[in-house]
């Protein structure tokens, strides 16, 4: 087959996962090898349904003796089937790489076999590219659930950045659609990797030169919207894992219709839930950078986040007692929670003001978006001239503001938000 | 207060700049206008026209460090490079504010000047970043050549990244608006004025993996979430006319460019590779905007963005 076809096939295998980032290492190229990595992370070009493209995403293979449901590349699927060889990988990551085209090689694979070996021919490749082709780009290696720890501890070795995916929200969506994957196979590796993270950094403070494991850390995905999870059971699983796993992302992916099975939303008329994917992203940020809890922005009596409104003015809205924040004496804590003031906003608002007082004028050089914020903030005691707004006005007008985004089509029109790219901006959420 | 106001013409350098900051304060001018060199209009103030002189440039710059901290020296260096409407005009407000107040005028964020600089600066730094991942480059003969256009003077906060990126290889980067290239090859660079730059013939292989990307770029986009708006949110239509992906191929290589602004002169460089390009050596770097070789980086004369 032509490298052209095969290209094409096992992009076109790998597109549903979400990750495509390059982020969370620095690190310089040395003569002798071609390549570097940033923190923050590197967007090449953003493919036409607006997500980031970092990395060239692709399998090893598509060719699966498993037959997840919801997978496009289970075994039951009729499809071309192809693999690349380790050889032809590493030609095209490194000419691309070296076209600027990419910031590294995101490799997954379809379980061709068995899984270790599957992870085998993985850690092949990556060698081959790490250690002939020296290459000092971003690579990001998907852990096979049920290999051998070993040969998932080379992959690490390898990669800079691991992950495994959880999947679905919940064990039981898990074994109704994937019976061939169990939730303890899938914990396992993660933790796996988190304890080969910590063991890492650890000898890396003792040798300078200690091997490095999954430098980048280690991120997941979840397909939102084939099952009947609740956005409350999905944020407090995130929550979860990002406190007991030490995880750098968890990605959320709107279930795109690639089957008929009948354990699964029809696919005719079926429209991936993006709004929702977008909002619970939103709640993400929000967990991750603004130090909100799961249970403070939903709970049993409001189980899923409201599409109409982002997350944190939501909460804001239920939580008016906590309000007007001063912005020129309450806490960076307190500023966060300010709908449309964001990370960055805050931080600048802590700076300005040790140099004199501020003014809403002020705040708007600051990058704070008034629109949002004039409701919840007082400057000097003082709330926003001709300001006067009741609480039903209040929802009211937030709702208006989030108008465009809700415009029909609803779904497409989303561009807020970068939700598949670690960008270096805050969004104001 | 009783200073004359004159228009300061002068090379259009950022050390040419400094001078004018090194003159005005000799001479109690207050400067209202910037010209540079090649620009025709003629201003309705006195005329001073300035010349460069690495001396005065340097001790300058130097001051900038002691008066206005590293940050301010930073944002200053960094402001030039925008393409902030009388960047020269904000500037000289902005150094001149430092001067009296020191270092803590870089907190002024809510201060009209600061902030001014302070957005201009963070366009040129998004900028930067943002074309970090849309350069793209082209294998023609033995070099990696490639084109971009810019608004602000990106080269000097790309430099760094490329040139850690690809430290063996041969590569040159042409901004076409401000008519500047960067030249790198295995342990040395420049940025050196150039009029114009054409790259050259791509070969079959050349063609080939930009038939690969494109080919992978369309496939990897999903159906089912397409969103046109998102993509031109990250990525402004006025980067694609320098991206792989975005053309096509007749066996050209990148399109024409299509302004006319004239810039600083120079001979033009048509061939850049493979005969040997005017690098100097890694310890002696070259930049022609600063007044000062900017090699080193524990030297302190050298120019840091
Ligand atoms: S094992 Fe992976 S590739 Fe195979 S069917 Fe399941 S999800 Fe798809």
């Amino acid at each position: 087959m032509e490298l052209l076809d095969k290209l094409n096939i096992l992009a076109d295998a790998a597109k549903y996962d979400a990750a495509c980032t390059s982020s969370g290492l620095d690190r310089s190229g040395r003569p002798g090898t071609i390549g570097s990595t940033t923190v923050a992370g590197c967007c090449h070009s953003f493919s036409a349904d607006g997500r980031c493209i970092s990395l060239l995403k692709v399998l090893m293979t598509n060719v699966c003796v498993y037959d997840c449901q919801y997978c496009i590349n289970r075994r039951s699927n009729d499809l071309p089937r192809t693999a690349f060889t380790p050889r032809e990988l590493c030609n095209l990551t490194l000419e691309f790489y070296r076209r600027n085209y990419i910031e590294g090689l995101f490799l997954s694979s379809a379980v061709a076999g068995n899984p270790d070996a599957t992870t085998e021919r993985m850690i092949e490749a990556l060698r081959l590219l790490r250690e002939e082709y020296h290459f000092g780009g971003y690579i990001h290696a998907k852990a096979i659930p049920g290999a051998d720890p070993l040969l998932t501890h080379r992959l690490g070795l390898l990669a800079d950045r691991l992950s495994v995916n959880i999947e679905l929200p919940s064990a039981q969506s898990l074994s109704l659609l994937a019976p061939d994957k169990k939730k303890e196979a899938i914990l396992a590796p993660m933790q796996q990797i988190r304890d080969g993270i910590t063991v890492s950094r650890q000898e890396l403070k003792l040798f300078r030169h200690a091997p490095r494991f999954a430098p980048a850390g280690q991120s997941t995905q979840m397909i939102v919207g084939a099952t009947g999870e609740s956005d409350r059971q999905i944020l407090t699983l995130t929550q979860g894992l990002y406190d007991r796993y030490q995880l750098k992302r968890v990605f959320f992916s709107a279930y795109i219709p690639v089957s008929s099975s009948p354990l699964l939303p029809a696919p005719q008329g079926f429209q991936p839930p993006l709004l929702r994917e977008h909002r619970l992203y939103q709640a993400d940020w929000l967990l991750r950078f603004y130090h909100f809890r799961a249970e403070e922005l939903l709970d049993e009596g409001q189980p899923d986040l409201d599409v109409r409104l982002d997350p944190k003015c939501c909460w804001a809205l239920r939580h008016l007692e906590f309000f007007p924040v001063e912005v020129n004496r309450d806490d960076y804590e307190a500023l966060l929670r300010v709908p449309g003031i964001g990370v960055k906003s805050a931080r600048r608002i802590l700076t300005a003001r040790r140099a004199g007082s501020l003014t809403f004028e002020g705040l708007k050089r600051l990058g704070v978006v008034l629109k949002r914020a004039q409701y919840f903030v007082t400057c000097s005691g003082r709330v926003m001239a001709g300001l006067r707004v009741s609480e039903d006005g209040l929802l009211r007008r937030l709702l208006t503001l989030e108008a465009p985004t809700l415009a029909p089509p609803p779904p497409e029109q989303l561009s807020l938000f970068p939700s598949t790219s670690e960008r270096k901006e805050f969004p104001h959420v | 207060m009783s200073d004359t106001q004159v228009c300061c013409r002068y090379d259009g350098s950022f050390a040419g700049f400094l001078c004018c900051v090194f003159d005005c304060y000799v001479n109690h001018w207050e400067p209202v206008e910037f010209f540079s060199d090649w620009d025709e209009r003629l201003s309705l103030y006195p005329e001073q026209t300035v010349s460069t002189r690495r001396a005065e440039a340097l001790r300058v710059y130097r001051s900038l460090a002691d008066r206005l901290g590293p940050a301010g020296q930073r944002l200053a260096a960094r402001g030039f490079l925008t393409c902030l409407e009388e960047r020269e005009l904000w500037l000289w407000r902005f150094i001149r504010k430092g001067y009296r107040q020191g270092p803590s005028v870089v907190r002024e964020l809510t201060d009209p000047t600061v902030d001014q600089i302070l957005r201009a600066v963070r366009n040129l730094e998004h900028e930067a970043h943002s074309l970090k991942g849309f350069v793209r480059f082209s294998q023609l003969g033995e070099a990696l050549v490639g084109e971009i256009e810019p608004k602000n003077q990106v080269l000097p906060l790309l430099r760094p990244h490329f040139c850690s990126r690809y430290p063996q290889e041969s590569f040159a980067l042409y901004d076409r608006t401000h008519r500047k290239i960067l030249l790198h090859q295995p342990a040395k660079w420049a940025i050196l004025p150039a009029e114009d730059f054409q790259g050259g013939t791509p070969s079959e292989q050349e063609l080939y993996f930009r038939r690969l990307w494109r080919s992978f770029y369309h496939t990897i986009s999903i159906q089912a979430r397409y969103n046109p708006k998102c993509r031109m949110t990250h990525m402004p239509k006025r980067y694609w006319t320098t991206m792989t992906e975005f053309q096509e191929d007749s066996g050209v290589s990148l399109p024409p460019t299509g302004h006319e602004k004239t810039g600083p002169q120079s001979g033009p460089i048509h061939k850049v590779f493979p005969s040997t390009p005017p690098v100097s050596d890694a310890s002696s770097h070259r930049d022609t905007d600063g007044p000062i070789p900017s090699g080193s980086h524990r030297n302190r004369s050298a120019i840091q963005y």
